[in-house]
């Protein structure tokens, strides 16, 4: 009997989360040993038309991450869910839009304007801009158009279950594959790591104690021992669901949020909201006028960029708005 | 939509024992006002999620108002100041976000301030007017 076939794919990331399977160490041979691995661009020579030629749902189970960027990624996610029985979204970028995300802060014509003729480092003289057709010794080679806003993998597919992190820890994708290979699956739709906030694993100490003004990591007196939130330090950590053992405030910086909103909460950045301004700002509040107010707050650089950095296509508001 | 047949659709979220009281005061004294705020009475202002203003705007709402005790004046003794921190936050990301800050106002109004209540109503709506359909999800429906 042959073995039962899985996926991989990357659609617009980094590659961090294939580095992250890798970083599985010799488990991978009992993913291997289980499984067939039909399709992974990063480490096997395999074509679109080999998945094209697969019957649908012939693959067990898909690891998909990246996020939805251009045309390609999302042909390629609608080809992945027909041809899998599970899907599954890998990492901050399929679940939740990920860092590219930000770039629905941007119009498509913003980003490639400045990506190709605005950075300091573009060197693009004569104003070469991409173009989805080019002929050359007359043969025609198309190529993906880029997408007017960037998706999570859920906005243009169905998806079974979320893997979270940027890239997913160790723990949990040893989780999710252990769950995979019993057939221990919880309910669809479910995101596989734990239902605790970042903060219920952090072990610094807290103390309820408000700030009058957000700080930066690299300024001097930084407690390594307490909270960073309460000294000032913007941490994702209240408004983030854990799973990764609270990996980043145990090295001392702050949280960036990749694990995604936790189950109690729909969106990150209100809940943000929320959890910081019950610390900043707090200080003589009684005496203090709204402009006082503001001017402690203003003190908390990009709310937007920070609160949303892994998750703003699957935000509330989703993108940026042109609101004359 | 033309400028003419636009209505403003504001969400209100009114405070239990200083705003809705105002609002109250404002309908029994036959004060007149502009109709476009639908009231949500909440036990205090400090109850207003920012989860609950942005699905307001998500749900095509024009405006959010939130309107709470004055200063030193909350039933909870803070809440109003809560509120005062969030909304300002908020105001900021609404700006990042590319929507006017304007659509989402905090006003303080006591029990005894119908009058006040009126005209932070028409003031608001007329605000909203001038500025037109929100962005978000092609603006308001008709539900």
């Amino acid at each position: 009997m042959s073995k039962p076939k899985i996926a991989f794919y990357w659609a617009g990331s980094c590659g961090g989360c294939e580095v992250a399977v890798v970083d599985l160490g010799e488990k991978i041979y009992d993913v291997v040993d289980a499984f067939d691995i039909v399709f992974w661009p990063v480490a096997i020579d395999t074509k679109y038309d080999d998945i094209r030629n697969l019957e649908d749902g012939e693959i067990e189970v898909c690891f998909f991450n990246g996020c939805i960027r251009n045309e390609e990624n999302e042909e390629i996610a609608r080809l992945l869910r027909q041809k899998s029985k599970v899907m599954i979204a890998f990492g901050s970028c399929s679940h939740l839009g990920g860092i590219p995300g930000l770039g629905n802060l941007s119009s498509r014509d913003e980003t490639l304007d400045y990506v190709y003729r605005k950075t300091p480092v573009s060197g693009n003289e004569g104003g070469t801009m991409p173009c989805t057709t080019c002929v050359k010794d007359g043969n025609t080679i198309d190529l993906p158009a880029l997408r007017t806003e960037v998706s999570a993998l859920n906005d243009v597919v169905d998806v079974d279950y979320y893997i979270p992190g940027c890239p997913p820890p160790l723990p949990v994708i040893e989780g999710a594959v252990a769950a995979l290979m019993n057939g221990e699956l919880p309910r669809k739709g479910a995101v596989l790591s734990t239902e605790k906030t970042v903060c219920d694993e952090c072990d610094k100490e807290k103390r309820k104690k408000m700030v009058g003004k957000a700080r930066r990591i690299y300024d001097d007196d930084v407690d390594p021992s307490r909270c960073l939130l309460e000294q000032g330090i913007p941490c994702m950590g209240p408004a983030t669901r854990g799973g990764c053992e609270a990996a980043c405030p145990s090295a001392n910086m702050p949280c960036t949020g990749c694990m995604g909103p936790p189950p109690a909460s729909q969106e990150q950045g209100s809940r943000m909201v929320t959890a910081i301004t019950s610390l900043i700002g707090v200080e003589n509040e009684r005496e203090a006028t709204a402009e006082e107010v503001a001017e402690a707050l203003a003190s908390l650089r990009d709310p937007v960029g920070f609160f949303y950095m892994y998750s703003l296509p699957t935000s509330f508001l989703k993108r940026r708005y042109n609101d004359e | 939509m033309t400028e003419e047949s636009f209505e403003p659709k504001i969400v209100g979220f009114l405070c239990n024992w200083c705003s809705y009281a105002g609002a109250d005061l404002a309908g029994t004294s036959r004060t007149k006002y502009k109709p476009n705020v639908r009231v949500i009475r909440v036990m205090c202002s400090g109850r207003v999620d920012p989860l609950f203003v942005l699905k307001a705007f998500e749900k095509g709402a024009d405006g959010v108002l939130i309107a709470g005790c004055h200063p030193g004046d909350c039933h909870y003794m803070s809440g109003n100041y809560k509120t005062r921190r969030r909304m300002e936050l908020m105001r900021r990301m609404l700006e990042q976000f590319g929507i006017n800050p304007e659509r989402l106002r905090l006003e303080w109004v006591s029990a005894a301030e119908g009058a006040r209540f009126a005209h932070v109503v028409n003031d608001m709506t007329e605000k909203i007017r001038e500025l037109g359909p929100s962005p978000i999800n092609g603006g308001a429906t008709d539900e």
